[in-house]
């Protein structure tokens, strides 16, 4: 268990530009923030403002191009391939706006796929998937499909099982309800609760709607590649 | 990452593209299997030209009547027309040193009649030693005998092409003892000969033999000879004995420039060798370029592959792949891939060889080196361009990598 009161996550001045054929395009500028072991944040801004870009560097899947980013304390940018990969491996689960699914293999292997990089036996690993795939509320039919034989937001809960399925003390989500009715959203927000409650999970995730915002403990409001606001307010549970 | 692990993300890996899977190994198979067989035909003709060579005789020096007016072998124009090689002269060269044996020979084209059945064949008049010195075998009853050569017999022994083209191709008793027409004559069989294999230049079993005199006085009517087949005592005594044969005709002949064309068989034997190291090398020219073609397939097929694959690679790196597991994984399957393709072209290769063998469509003989060469030009292509690519891949970040397009 993570310990309390630990900075686990530090920026400081961190920033994105990104290059493409001589076009710079600024996604993030001077962000600094921290978030404590335990915390539940939302991300908030318009769209471009720059969200997805600083929770893939939270995420460790992408490097800052300014400033200094702390995981642990330790400097992400000082840390080697397979150190980062470890990270990823253990301590984080992404769940990415897009999804990213393996379209041809089913939505058992595509969760239990973390695993595999963990070295966890077979068994294990399966037993493992679906529990997490119901914690993201996905149908049981539905474990065996093909995960291009999916409704979008079928397939966003099944992000969210591979995010959850390897245990991590940081949930990152980038827009975990956008394609799931209220239904569907509050029971993922609601496992998002209980995870932080009775294991103290990290949880950050990235959302447009005010509702969803208010289910978490902080709001982080970002505009123009900068943090705009930041403040604490108290969660709306879901029962 | 698990071995076992390893092994189902490969097999999923291949069975997700099965086309592409598919196509990979198909450019493999074609490539090897083309590789194989071209380079065996090369081989196997060059076998075929060598072993007919040897069945004319070993340490053979033969000499023809008539200069030699251009170089290689089957040159001598003169062959038939020119007149200046005489019994004597064989006579002669039989007391030479080094020489094992001598056969003075006079063939010409005549109709030779059993019955109804007629056929047009060479009659070769010549002695009981040009058996030995031409690798001639009897098969049934005897060769012709010295006693035949005196008593100018009317007796011949017949190749196996004769007896067919006279008895018919069901033809399988004896002939020994029966009467066939030599230009009219009759003459009667004493022998028959075994076959020499057709795969030459020329078909050596459609052939009579009969005595020297007999063909001379009896059948021709000429006093001179086509050719004197000469044994040489061994092959390092060849160039020695063709030496010592030159001079004696010159003498005989009382001539500065040769009048006869002298052939040894070494000589005939290595240009007939570069004839056929020619057709090999160009045969494994071909098999080279469809080796180069299926190469860039196998290249093409691999670097699609891993392109399209990027995003998948980046996934598999966000969710905690190291850079080492994706490189085995992709390594693997490249490896897997270059191997059911290049073990299914190797046997379709060698099956394909032996078809043809076997169906008499070509002589091939398969060249070990030729399946090394095809096997390894088409793994390493494929471990490089399935590895590299993959390998620049894994080390991209995450996002870079599956924003890829
Ligand atoms: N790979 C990239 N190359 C160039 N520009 C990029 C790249 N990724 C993002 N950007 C730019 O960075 C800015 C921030 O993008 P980002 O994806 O972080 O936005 P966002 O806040 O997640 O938006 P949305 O709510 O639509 O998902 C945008 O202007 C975008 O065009
Ligand atoms: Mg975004």
């Amino acid at each position: 268990m993570p310990l309390e009161g630990t900075k686990m996550i530090e920026c400081d001045n961190v920033g994105k530009t990104y290059v493409n054929d001589d076009v710079e395009t600024i996604g993030l500028k001077n962000g600094s923030f921290k978030i404590e072991d335990g915390e539940f944040v939302a991300i908030m801004g318009p769209s471009g403002s720059g969200k997805s870009t600083l929770m893939n560097i939270l995420g460790a899947l992408d490097t800052p191009t300014t400033g200094k980013y702390y995981l642990d304390e330790k400097d992400v940018s000082t840390l080697s391939d397979d150190e980062l990969a470890d990270i990823r491996k253990n301590k984080i689960g992404f769940v990415f706006q897009s999804f990213n699914l393996l379209k041809r293999s089913t939505v058992l292997r595509n969760v239990m796929l973390p695993l595999v990089y963990a070295g966890m036996p077979r068994e294990e690993r399966e037993k493992r998937a679906i529990i997490s795939l119901k914690k993201s509320g996905l149908e049981e039919e539905k474990f065996l499909k093909l995960s291009n034989q999916l409704s979008g937001g079928q397939m966003q809960r099944v992000a969210i099982a591979r995010a959850l399925v390897n245990n991590p003390s940081i949930i990152l989500a980038d827009e975990p309800t956008g394609n799931l009715d209220t239904k569907t959203g509050d029971f993922v927000l609601k496992t998002f609760q209980e995870l932080n409650n009775n294991h103290k999970h990290t949880i950050i995730i990235i959302t447009h709607e005010q509702e969803v915002a208010e289910c978490t403990d902080r709001i982080i409001f970002i505009r123009d590649g900068e943090i705009a606001s930041d403040k604490k307010i108290s969660r709306r549970i879901i029962k | 990452m698990k071995v076992a692990d390893l092994f189902e993300e490969v097999s999923f890996g291949l069975i997700a593209n099965k086309s592409r899977s598919f196509l990979t190994i198909l450019g493999i198979v074609i490539g090897i299997a083309s590789v194989i067989t071209m380079i065996s035909i090369g081989q196997g003709s060059q076998s075929a030209i060598t072993s007919s060579i040897q069945s004319l005789g070993s340490n053979l020096i033969s000499i023809t009547p008539g200069a030699q007016r251009n170089f290689g072998f089957g040159a001598s124009s003169g062959r038939g027309s020119a007149q200046t090689l005489k019994n004597t002269d064989a006579t002669a060269i039989a007391n030479i040193s080094n020489i094992k044996a001598v056969a003075p020979a006079y063939s010409a084209r005549y109709q030779v009649a059993l019955k109804g059945a007629n056929t047009n064949t060479t009659i070769m008049g010549t002695t009981p030693e040009y058996a030995d010195i031409r690798n001639v075998t009897v098969d049934q009853g005897s060769f012709i005998t010295p006693e035949d050569v005196t008593n100018k017999s009317k007796v011949a022994v017949v190749g196996p092409t004769v007896i067919t083209d006279l008895f018919g191709e069901d033809y399988t008793d004896n002939p020994v003892g029966m009467v066939i027409k030599i230009n009219k004559i009759e003459f009667t069989i004493i022998g028959t000969t075994k076959s020499k294999g057709g795969t030459g230049f020329n078909n050596q079993d459609d052939i009579v033999y009969i005595p020297l005199d007999t063909m001379q006085k009896t059948v021709a009517g000429v006093k001179y000879l086509s050719t004197i087949s000469v044994q040489a005592a061994s092959t390092d005594a060849m160039s020695q004995a063709q030496n010592d044969i030159t001079s004696l005709l010159l003498d005989l002949h009382k001539v500065s420039t040769a009048d006869f064309t002298i052939q040894n068989q070494n000589d005939l034997a290595s240009t007939a060798t570069s004839t056929a190291k020619t057709f090999t090398i160009l045969l494994a020219s071909v098999a080279a370029i469809s080796l180069l073609v299926g190469g860039i397939g196998i290249m093409n097929m691999m670097l699609t592959n891993v392109t399209e694959r990027t995003r998948e690679i980046g996934l598999r790196k966000a969710i905690g792949a190291k850079r080492s597991d994706i490189n085995l994984q992709f390594l693997s399957e490249a490896v897997t891939l270059t191997f059911i393709g290049g073990i299914v072209g190797i046997l379709l290769g060698i099956a394909l060889s032996f078809a043809m063998n076997y169906f008499g469509w070509m002589t091939t003989a398969i060249a070990p080196y030729s399946i090394f060469l095809a096997f390894g030009v088409s793994a390493v292509i494929g471990v490089v361009f399935g590895y590299y690519p993959a390998k620049g891949a894994a080390a991209m970040n995450p996002i870079d990598a599956l924003r890829y397009e």
